[in-house]
């Protein structure tokens, strides 16, 4: 996924380094991580097994359903991980090993080089702290700078982030602001230190469609100029489609398609991903189309099924998907990689579908014992 | 936009909700101020069919789905269920009424009692009016588990928290239509589910409304997803009605500016179109405190002129079954230069 870096018409005033990478490594490379969690029911597997790398100036769509792993595997990458859990793996950011390392070490790294923006603005920010404490807070932490320098880059950020009267707002509390100015916040702190690498995890989720364009519009403009990495995640192929460089698909803890965003969406190829474009309702169609709707649920991840995670839910799934896992390769064009076995628009895949047609198999056996319908 | 008048309005002999000149006030702080949430609003629903209510937060679409509801009833204007004026109705005959109006929530799992069981929550509005005896209720629970795609025998006992959200919403259904209400009211029914679990859903809809012959109002904010089940579409913008139509019509050849707006705003699966490219609404929704005066978008609106500061537009047909209240409405040939500037900055505070 490495690229030419285009030349930044103009980095942001904090950081003027260009790359910091002298060894030609890319900003981060996740190898192999899993990351499993305790429960009372046994052990969870949320990550299994994921690599890939983000260069800067790049930006990663990370796409699946709720419990595909993929808000655990930013987080998993961040190091913002509960006492239950433990990593596997790698995790190196600009050359270095950050997986596992202490606190100490990953404070160093939280908000000065790599930040996250969550998704609930109205409960990832203090309700009781003003504006500008929320945003001079990690430019404290991190810059020996005086107070009024730090209010001053508070004010200069809101501003950039597109808040109007940003000198009003500074001393506001979230409550005042509306969820798109409150998710506008959030990106401001999240860029306050100006950091190389930002997590963007279901950024828009709780907003109207008329918002989640400007705050989308934001996070790109603000990439540019700042040439960051971004990890864009979220449910929807439609938000990455025209913002993403590459795009992952995630299901059930592991990455089952990867490709440059325009070759994912011409030579798709996992039945998953071409079931995820599919239940998006189209403006082109007529009223009362009937959506293609995934049947059943994702696995559990305590207990997955034997094979390919996907098979019991999949149109395509035959006798082998059931029983050997299909491992993620490159096929085709270089740096698409899909894990399967009969992939969308190809001879196996349409005889696999035939032939399950013709069987009469079920679009959808469900792994969830209460679902009877799909 | 955000226009007065009723020429959208249909004969009252083929409704089943007619909904006339909807004011929705509350009173905001101590200055005598108040929030105008929904301003002479009038919209009508036939027997059978799903109204679609769309609009971004805070241009009054729940609020106008709780007051036909009469939750509560609104400062002015009339509702006409069924041949029955709901506004002067109240206490024990309101009540009576209210099993026939059904309200399904955004939030699924928060609209259901944590501690009560699934078969309970279902069975809850049979048994307050004790309809049927107890063994013919529960096989009702059964059979209504079923259509929504349950299994009655895992799902009766468990509690809300033992379901996922999409499993919870099917819950939410099922109670609602439990007591074979005339009318439901879906308030953004998918928005707080999945793409996957979305279609699941929109497509559940679509089966209750057949299998039992529903009204639904779709209450969103996202275009698309309302498309689907809708048979009318209504968009709103604080407060006021933008643009009605038939889906099929309004998608292709949106008249106000706003809904085109709107229209734009849907994130496409396909790279070739890139987000930049198309023209965003600037700006955030102005306060219902103090609207705008005349058309009620001008403050965002490319289009605006004089005239709309001057005058409130009346909605007007401009097509075949569709309306819209606007002075300069979008013509078919029409390409609506971005809107980059014009509103860029909100007076007063935004609500959101």
């Amino acid at each position: 996924m490495t690229t030419t870096d285009p030349q930044p018409a103009q980095l942001s005033g904090l950081d003027q380094s260009p790359d910091g990478d002298p060894t030609g490594e890319p900003l981060l490379q996740v190898t192999d991580l899993k990351t499993n969690f305790t429960s009372d029911r046994g052990r969870v597997q949320a990550v299994r097994g994921v690599t890939f790398t983000l260069d800067r100036g790049k930006t990663l769509g990370i796409v699946g359903e709720s419990g595909s792993g993929k808000s655990v595997l930013a987080r998993s990458i961040m190091g913002l991980m509960p006492s239950n859990a433990t990593r596997t793996g790698s995790v190196r950011y600009g050359g270095e090993e950050i997986l596992n390392a202490p606190l100490k070490v990953m404070r160093e790294y939280w908000g000065d080089q790599m930040s996250m923006v969550f998704q609930d603005p109205m409960t990832a920010l203090n309700p009781v702290m003003r504006v500008s404490k929320q945003i001079t807070e990690s430019i404290h932490e991190h810059l020996d700078v005086s107070k009024d320098y730090a209010d001053e880059s508070a004010l200069k950020i809101l501003e950039s982030v597109g808040i109007p009267e940003a000198k009003r707002r500074l001393r506001q509390y979230p409550h005042e602001l509306s969820g798109g100015m409150r998710q506008r916040v959030m990106i401001a702190i999240a860029l306050a230190c100006g950091p190389k690498l930002l997590f963007a995890d279901e950024p828009t989720t709780a907003l109207d469609v008329t918002v989640q364009a400007q705050i989308l519009d934001l996070l790109q403009e603000q990439q540019r100029e700042r040439f960051m990495a971004v990890m864009l995640v979220t449910h929807d192929l439609g938000v990455v489609a025209g913002r993403a460089d590459d795009i992952a698909v995630m299901y059930a803890g592991q990455i089952v398609e990867r490709a440059p965003a325009r070759t994912l969406f011409a030579e798709m190829a996992h039945p998953y991903t071409e079931a995820l474009l599919q239940s998006i309702p189209k403006l082109e169609m007529p009223n009362h189309t009937r959506l293609q709707a995934i049947g059943g649920r994702p696995p559990d991840l305590v207990n997955p099924p034997q094979g390919c995670k996907f098979a019991p839910r999949c149109p395509y799934a035959q006798d082998k998907c059931r029983e050997v896992e299909p491992p993620l390769e490159e096929h085709g064009t270089p740096g698409h990689a899909f894990a399967c076995y009969y992939p969308v628009n190809s001879a196996e895949g349409a005889e696999a579908l035939a032939r399950n047609r013709a069987a009469h198999v079920p679009a959808a056996n469900t792994t969830d014992p209460t679902a009877v319908v799909s | 936009m955000a226009g007065i008048g009723t020429a959208h309005l249909r004969p009252p002999d083929e409704t089943l909700l007619q909904v006339e000149h909807l004011v929705v006030e509350f009173p905001a702080g101590r200055r005598g101020l108040k929030v105008n949430a929904v301003t002479d609003v009038s919209i009508d629903v036939k027997p059978g069919e799903t109204l679609g209510l769309v609009g971004e937060s805070g241009c009054g679409k729940s609020t106008t789905g709780k007051a036909i509801l009469q939750l509560p009833p609104p400062t002015s204007g009339t509702v006409t269920f069924d041949g029955k004026k709901l506004s002067s109705t109240s206490g024990e005959s309101l009540r009576r009424l209210r099993t026939q109006l059904q309200m399904i929530f955004q939030d699924p799992i928060s609209s259901l009692n944590p501690r009560r069981r699934v078969e309970d929550i279902i069975a809850e509005g049979l048994s307050i009016w004790q309809i049927g005896d107890k063994d013919s209720r529960s096989k009702k629970v059964d059979d209504m588990l079923l259509t929504v795609g349950l299994d009655p025998a895992v799902a009766r006992g468990r509690r809300p928290f033992q379901f996922s959200g999409g499993q919870c919403q099917r819950i939410s259904i099922a109670r609602a239509v439990m007591t074979e209400p005339k009318l439901s009211i879906c308030d953004e029914p998918v928005s707080a589910l999945d793409v996957s679990v979305q279609a699941q859903i929109l497509n559940l809809l679509e089966d209750m409304k057949e299998r039992y012959g529903l009204t639904l109002i779709y209450i969103a904010h996202d275009l698309a997803v309302v498309k689907n089940d809708s048979d009318r579409v209504a968009v709103m913008y604080l407060g006021r009605i933008c643009e009605v139509g038939n889906p099929n019509v309004l998608y292709q050849q949106p008249a106000h500016p706003y809904t085109s707006a709107l229209l734009s705003a849907i994130p496409v699966p396909n790279p070739e179109v890139r987000p930049e490219d198309r023209q965003s609404l600037a700006g955030e929704i102005p306060s219902p405190v103090s609207p705008p005066s005349g058309c009620r978008f001008r403050t965002r609106c490319p289009r605006a002129e004089e005239k709309c500061a001057a005058e409130v537009p009346e909605i007007r047909p401009i097509g075949d079954d569709q309306f819209v209240a606007c002075h300069f409405p979008l013509s078919p040939n029409d390409t609506v230069p971005p809107t980059e500037v014009v509103g860029a900055s909100t007076s007063g505070a935004t609500v959101g």
